[in-house]
């Protein structure tokens, strides 16, 4: 799989064709990425807030699962570029979904859509996407089924430089639905490719995958313990709409099992960093005075976004470019 | 890049740096302009205004810019791996402005840096110092105030290195700047 995923996102010189997964690229890019972003931070804070880099380019937002935040920030990263925006949200039908896919796929490619960012229920969506669309088209993955969520990914890991610095020695905690989330993943991914020092993961026995040792984690059930001294702490959101059974006894215990409070934010370091992807269930994940307070950096989080969405789009707009370039000469 | 020779040691530099610095003295006396707002592009340019922002003791900090974000050639050669944000840490708006760049060769990064500059305001006025002025324009912008004019052939290329000390080299030109070199900024 890795192998593949590396083929399928970069070029002969490593640049970025697609962006899919983190799975399959190395710390260099993930370091490229995290540059180029800190490149576009300042544009939201100037008089216009646009560069003209992606001027005449078209990019498809191809939402086939609802997301309010993920999308807005695409939109505004793509508009933030001088490109154009195209938002499509179409819910999978009953329609066999590798017809519907291709189909969508090939209409829009006939509008000389230049980027497609797509969202899915199904894991590989994305994939199949970027596999069979036109040389000069991009891919990006912004959220396949459990699969991955790389851009999210990247704005924590961002997110995480801008306050620490530096990844080695540092010991980052994830919290709560680890089973159900594209996000941990691609998260786990990205902070052992920077090198951080540790990973944990804290989690009741029916929200961990089964094989989450295997990816590289320190597993914790009891939470006081796993945030014992760590400096960067990630609340998962409960993923409800994904839960099936009992999974969970309630939401009332799950949050004295698993809810952060100030007094269990005191176990992690002085310094530690509190992130969350949103949307917040106050009271379940975390209580409100520590998604307010000053270790909390969620809003932060959102602002970071549209940087590193700046980043991935223009990187790979700017690779599909030197393509089709290629094929022309 | 084995084959560069020296063109300029850091002696011959600073002077031409002292002699820019007191042209651009004249010229902002000659304009009225009270309190200039010095401007340097990445990397040499910056490294030149730093040295003219202390010479001519200049109040307001100095700007950066990248203008990776403005070139006219991203569809030909993508992403500069290493881009840097631009710093513009006082409001340009109504300011007089002196844009400083190493090297002005076809015009094409100054274009950009202009461009860029009005996104963040609308500025008095903007003067433009290089430190070399050669042939090979290819856009209608010229230098008021320059440290050298020198003959070099088209497939010649000088280049300022530094930042301490500052040298100007001379070497070939290469057609394509491969991944990982710094992007040559003013093709």
């Amino acid at each position: 799989m890795s192998l593949s995923n590396k083929a399928l996102q970069l070029d002969d010189e490593q640049r970025l064709l697609h962006f899919l997964t983190i799975d399959g690229l190395d710390r260099s890019i993930l370091t490229e990425i995290l540059d180029t972003a800190e490149g576009f931070t300042g544009v939201s804070e100037r008089t216009i807030k646009k560069v003209p880099l992606c001027r005449g380019k078209v990019v498809a937002n191809l939402f086939f699962e609802n997301s309010t935040r993920t999308r807005t920030t695409f939109e505004l990263a793509a508009k933030r570029l001088s490109a154009d925006v195209l938002n499509l949200n179409i819910s999978a039908s009953a329609t066999s979904k590798g017809e519907t896919l291709l189909d969508t796929l090939r209409n829009l490619e006939a509008m000389h859509v230049d980027m497609f960012i797509v969202r899915h229920a199904t894991s590989g969506a994305a994939h199949f996407i970027a596999q069979h669309a036109d040389p000069g088209v991009g891919v990006i993955n912004a959220g396949d089924g459990r699969h991955a969520h790389p851009t999210q990914a990247m704005l924590d890991m961002f997110t995480i430089r801008r306050h620490k610095g530096e990844f080695v020695g540092l010991r980052v905690a994830i919290v709560g639905d680890i089973l159900h989330s594209r996000v941990a993943r691609s998260q786990i991914l990205a902070l052992n490719t920077l090198g951080v020092s540790e990973v944990r993961v804290v989690a009741p026995q029916t929200l961990l995958p089964s094989d989450a040792r295997s990816l590289g984690v320190h597993v914790y059930h009891d939470f006081d313990e796993g945030i014992r001294d760590v400096d960067v702490i990630i609340m998962l959101r409960l993923q409800k709409e994904r839960m099936r059974g009992a999974m969970l006894p309630s939401e009332h215990e799950y949050f004295s099992l698993y809810g952060l409070t100030e007094r269990r934010l005191a176990m992690a370091k002085p310094d530690a960093i509190v992130m969350h992807p949103g949307p917040i269930n106050r009271g379940v994940e975390m209580d409100s005075k520590v998604a307010d307070g000053s270790k909390s950096v969620i809003l932060q989080q959102v602002s970071y976004g549209i940087a590193i969405r700046m980043a991935i789009i223009s990187m790979v707009i700017g690779t599909q470019n030197l393509r089709t370039q290629e094929v022309a000469v | 890049m084995s084959d560069n020779t020296t063109f300029m040691q850091a002696d011959g530099v600073e002077s031409l740096i002292d002699v820019m610095a007191g042209k651009i003295w004249t010229l902002i006396n000659d304009k009225e302009i009270a309190d200039p707002l010095m401007v340097g592009i990445r990397t040499g340019g910056v490294w030149l205004a730093e040295r003219l922002h202390q010479e001519l003791g200049l109040r307001d900090p100095l700007g950066t810019l990248d203008i990776s974000f403005y070139r006219d050639d991203f569809t030909r050669i993508g992403m500069n791996p290493e881009v840097h944000p631009s710093d513009l840490p006082i409001p340009v708006d109504d300011r007089h402005i002196i844009l400083v760049d190493d090297v002005l060769h076809t015009g094409r990064t100054i274009r950009a840096a202009l461009n860029e500059i009005f996104d963040y305001g609308r500025p008095a006025s903007i003067t433009l110092a290089t430190l070399v002025d050669r042939s090979g324009r290819e856009l209608p912008i010229q230098p008021d105030v320059t440290g050298l004019h020198p003959s070099l052939d088209p497939d010649q290329h000088i280049t300022l290195i530094g930042p301490d000390p500052l040298g100007l080299i001379l070497g070939a030109k290469t057609n394509r700047t491969s991944r990982g070199d710094e992007q040559d900024k003013d093709v």
